[in-house]
């Protein structure tokens, strides 16, 4: 052992050098098909993700889950190839064809080596453009989403989040239910309403193509214009989703786990969309309350308490008013403790300022790390595609930082009291009903209901 | 394509990689110490994890989870894990904050035990009992990773037993332990420290110099016990069926193969890819589109570097598909493999994957550090890293059937087979 004061000085920093996100150029590529390419030259790989409005915001009443199972469809058969042959064509060229749908858009896309970019796009376009949809594959599709329901019935973070949502959530409301859909829509499903919701949904005009990588602006235009030429149409106008929360006040919903050993907890209630203009200041805020370990959920709820492994905060951003959401895993037995100090937690953020070093640290840590989330082809194209999804400014990557670091403690006050209500928390506990039934009920959180191991 | 690695040994035993890369203003800083759950004494499983808890909560002269904190005020992005023959931590952080990084783990790796108090060791006992609970106990299938591994070695291997430990033996560790286990283990000699990304090799040596190079020298680590068996298991192979509260039935096979960076691990790879990667794998195809009584399949490595690597074959049923249909579905798959051998088209599949994945994992600089850390700790080399894509390219279709011919016999085929609780049993 060294002796203390032999140890050498803690550090300062050094000069910081600067750092720009990629350079992104946006082309018209006619028909209403937009084009942003953003060269890299760090490693031979490109990546390509076409971004269309054809999320699950789109799902009609009754047919929730339609949306991720035709994107997910499209992938598993076309005009040139069967399912199977697409996959293989794909991995062939060391990638893969991946679809898919979020709340508010949907994707296709892939990471190759620059040299197989070309015929990746290729496959990629056959999918995007001509999908054939063959009833086996979406019989099969079907299956599996099903199974993921029986999985997700047994698993207590999946039950929480569907739980949640549909509790806070308007009923009747498209975020109410799961983005893969349920038992009974997922059931009304076939080959035709897939073709369907592609005819509708996955148009030309609208549909943007990022790519990201080792590959100039000319070639990618020239690219994405050979792949895509066959592709055609405006999508049917978006109807948006009822985003309002329930008129039900504060409640606590347990879902009985008969015999589990821990309770997995969500404190939260609708909260505002991505493009608010509190948005920083609700990020700083929420970092300082559950987004960094050093957080105040996590510092006393783990650190200081051990109640669990990991507690948290997060806005689920979408274009019109996602969640805000407290969460934690925590032994049964601590059930009570651990949800009165999250319950405290909530509550102390909106009702005092929070301190200097706490806001530096949050500001600090998101500005600063920054250039670490783009690291990779990936994470950029990822980045600009939220970029088109949510509508924003074309600086905003290059303001982003100065934003970060021009949020006031005010701020973060004033927009946690304007959008985190405390008489409006839908809890929703996973565990075991016979041993946290009476302790909520002692809690006088609100009213406790109770319902079984199964999604809503 | 090569990436750039300089390798130097202070005199106290600590080896350093150095990889410049000054695309980005990012830098990486990486330790592997070579202890893990294999290295626990008997009574302590989970001990190496608890104790990788207890390197957040200070040191000498870095306050509980200031660790944490100084990290990302500086920007930067952190952690550790434990496996059964590693423990990690890293930082990615500004390149202009690299001293600090640096300096970070060297007063942990320094200067720990002066930190430590029996309040810390009981509030991070009882985290990772929440952690166990969180990842295993409450999770349906969440046994596996502990069950597996105590199928595929025999009780008195170094990785037979739990890695995140019996709650009984949490309860046991002590003080004692902990200062024990970092004086054994937690020493220079027995770490690699790499830098990777934006730096200056001259300055970064001399600050590993002034805040690495005054620790001592461990005093000598004891042997383990032996990590050798043999080849395969032997007949019968051993098999396990697991009443649970899960949906569906899940198969999950392993197979001994040879350690980490061996050309039969490269070999094992590419059988990986062939029989469980992706949708255009063998037991995709088969199982979960043509035959659909699989929701998934997979195939991987543990990465293991003494003794066996265990190469695991993991199918996930659909509801209501008797496990028995999946094992008997999975031995014909391994049967055909074994027995037909691997055709060219689907090795060339297998490695334009492995080649696209190998890429793409190099372009984030903690990454780099981390590979770089696991072939300096494991083969003595970190330049074997610049050596894989010209490895995978060398598995011919040969190899792979001589592969398949040793280890995909019966005789080399551990099951745990998860099935669903009926009524009965769960009354």
């Amino acid at each position: 052992m060294i002796p203390l004061e032999t140890a050498p000085a803690r550090p300062g920093p050094g000069q910081p050098r600067p750092w720009a996100f990629p350079h992104v150029e946006m082309r018209g590529l006619g028909d209403g098909l937009t084009l942003l390419a953003a060269p890299v030259h760090t490693l031979p790989l490109v990546s390509v993700l076409v971004v269309t409005a054809a999320g699950a915001d789109t799902d009609a009443p009754g047919a929730e889950g339609l949306a991720a199972l035709a994107a997910r469809a499209m992938v598993e058969g076309t005009g040139q190839h069967d399912g199977a042959s697409f996959a293989l064509a794909a991995e062939q060229l060391g990638t893969a064809i991946d679809a898919g749908a979020d709340w508010d858009g949907a994707y296709a896309s892939f990471t190759a080596l620059a040299p197989k970019a070309e015929a990746a796009m290729a496959l990629l376009a056959e999918a995007v453009v001509a999908p054939a949809f063959p009833s086996r594959e979406v019989e099969r599709l079907k299956g599996e989403r099903l199974a993921d329901i029986a999985q997700t019935e047994k698993e207590p973070r999946g039950l929480a989040e569907e739980h949640f949502a549909a509790a806070a959530y308007r009923g009747g409301s498209r975020f109410a239910r799961p983005l893969g859909g349920t038992r009974a829509s997922v059931g009304t499903f076939d080959a035709a309403a897939c073709r369907a919701q592609h005819a509708a949904r996955w148009r030309r005009a609208g549909s943007t193509v990022i790519v990201v990588g080792n590959m100039t602006v000319d070639g990618a235009a020239a690219m994405v214009e050979r792949a895509l030429a066959g592709w055609r149409g405006a999508p049917a106008p978006r109807v948006p989703v009822d985003d309002a929360r329930t008129t039900a006040g504060r409640r606590v919903l347990v879902v009985d786990r008969p015999g589990a050993t821990q309770s997995e907890l969500r404190v939260g209630h609708v909260a505002v969309p991505r493009t608010h203009p509190d948005y920083f200041p609700l990020v700083l805020g929420n970092a300082i309350l559950g987004g960094l370990f050093n957080s105040r959920l996590n510092m006393n709820l783990r650190e200081r308490n051990g109640f669990t492994y990991g507690a948290g905060s997060g806005f689920d951003w979408r274009r019109q008013a996602g969640p805000f959401v407290a969460s934690a895993a925590v032994e049964t037995a601590v059930t009570e403790p651990a949800l009165r100090e999250m319950l405290a937690e909530l509550e102390a953020i909106r009702a005092a300022p929070v301190a200097p070093s706490e806001l530096d640290l949050a500001r600090q840590y998101l500005d600063g790390v920054f250039p670490l989330r783009y690291e990779t082809t990936g994470a950029i194209a990822d980045a600009l595609a939220a970029r088109v999804t949510f509508g924003l400014p074309e600086d905003w990557f290059a303001t982003y930082r100065e934003r970060v670091r021009a949020v006031t403690g005010e701020q973060v006050q004033a927009a946690m009291q304007a959008h985190l209500d405390p008489t409006a928390w839908q809890v929703v506990v996973v565990g075991d009903a016979a041993t946290v039934v009476p302790v909520l009920e002692r809690m006088a959180i609100g009213p406790v209901s109770v319902v079984p191991e199964q999604l809503p | 394509m090569q990436i750039p690695i300089d390798t130097h040994t202070l005199p106290n035993g600590l080896r350093v990689t150095l990889s410049e890369d000054h695309t980005a203003p990012i830098v990486a800083v990486n330790l592997w110490y070579h202890v893990g759950s294999a290295n626990e004494r008997p009574g302590r499983t989970g001990f190496a994890h608890l104790f990788e808890h207890m390197l957040f909560q200070g040191s000498a002269n870095v306050a509980a989870n200031e660790h944490f904190e100084l990290v990302q005020r500086a920007g930067g992005t952190l952690n550790g894990s434990t496996w059964l023959d590693r423990t990690n931590y890293y930082e990615t952080v500004p390149s202009h904050q690299l001293a600090l990084a640096l300096w970070l783990e060297a007063d942990r790796m320094g200067r720990l035990l002066p930190a430590m108090t029996q309040e810390k060791l009981d509030t991070q006992r009882s985290v990772v009992k929440n952690e166990r609970r969180w990842s295993m106990d409450n999770q349906p299938y969440g046994t596996w990773w502990e069950r597996l591994p105590a199928l595929a070695f025999p009780p008195s291997h170094p990785f037979h037993h739990s890695l995140i430990g019996s709650m009984e033996d949490l309860d046991a560790a002590s003080l004692e332990d902990v200062a024990a286990f970092f004086r054994t283990w937690y020493t220079p000699d027995n770490a690699v420290l790499t830098i990777a990304g934006d730096f200056e090799p001259a300055e970064a040596l001399r600050l590993v110099g002034e805040y690495f190079g005054p620790i001592p020298r461990g005093a000598g680590r004891p042997a383990l016990p032996s990590f050798a068996v043999p080849a395969t298991f032997g007949d019968p192979a051993p098999r396990t069926v697991v009443e649970d509260d899960v949906p569906a039935a899940r198969v999950l096979c392993a197979l001994r193969s040879p350690v980490f960076g061996s050309d039969g691990w490269y070999d094992a790879q590419m059988t990986a890819a062939v029989l469980g990667v992706r949708r255009g794998s063998r037991l995709y195809r088969g199982l979960v589109r043509t035959r659909q009584i699989a929701a998934d399949v997979g195939a991987y490595t543990f990465d293991l570097s003494r003794g066996s690597d265990l190469l695991v074959v993991d199918v996930m049923g659909r509801p209501g598909v008797p496990a028995e249909e999946l094992e008997r579905a999975l031995h014909a798959q391994l049967d055909a493999l074994q027995a037909l051998g691997v055709e060219e088209g689907e090795l060339a599949r297998a490695q334009a994957l492995v080649e696209t994945d190998l890429i793409r994992a190099l372009q984030g600089a903690g990454t780099r550090a981390d590979r770089l850390s696991q072939f300096a700790t494991y083969v003595g080399d970190p330049r074997r890293l610049n050596e894989e894509p010209e490895r995978f390219r060398a598995v011919t279709a040969e190899r792979v059937n001589a592969f398949a011919a040793a280890r995909l016999v019966r005789e080399n085929r551990a099951l745990l087979v998860y099935v669903p609780r009926t009524a009965s049993v769960a009354a």
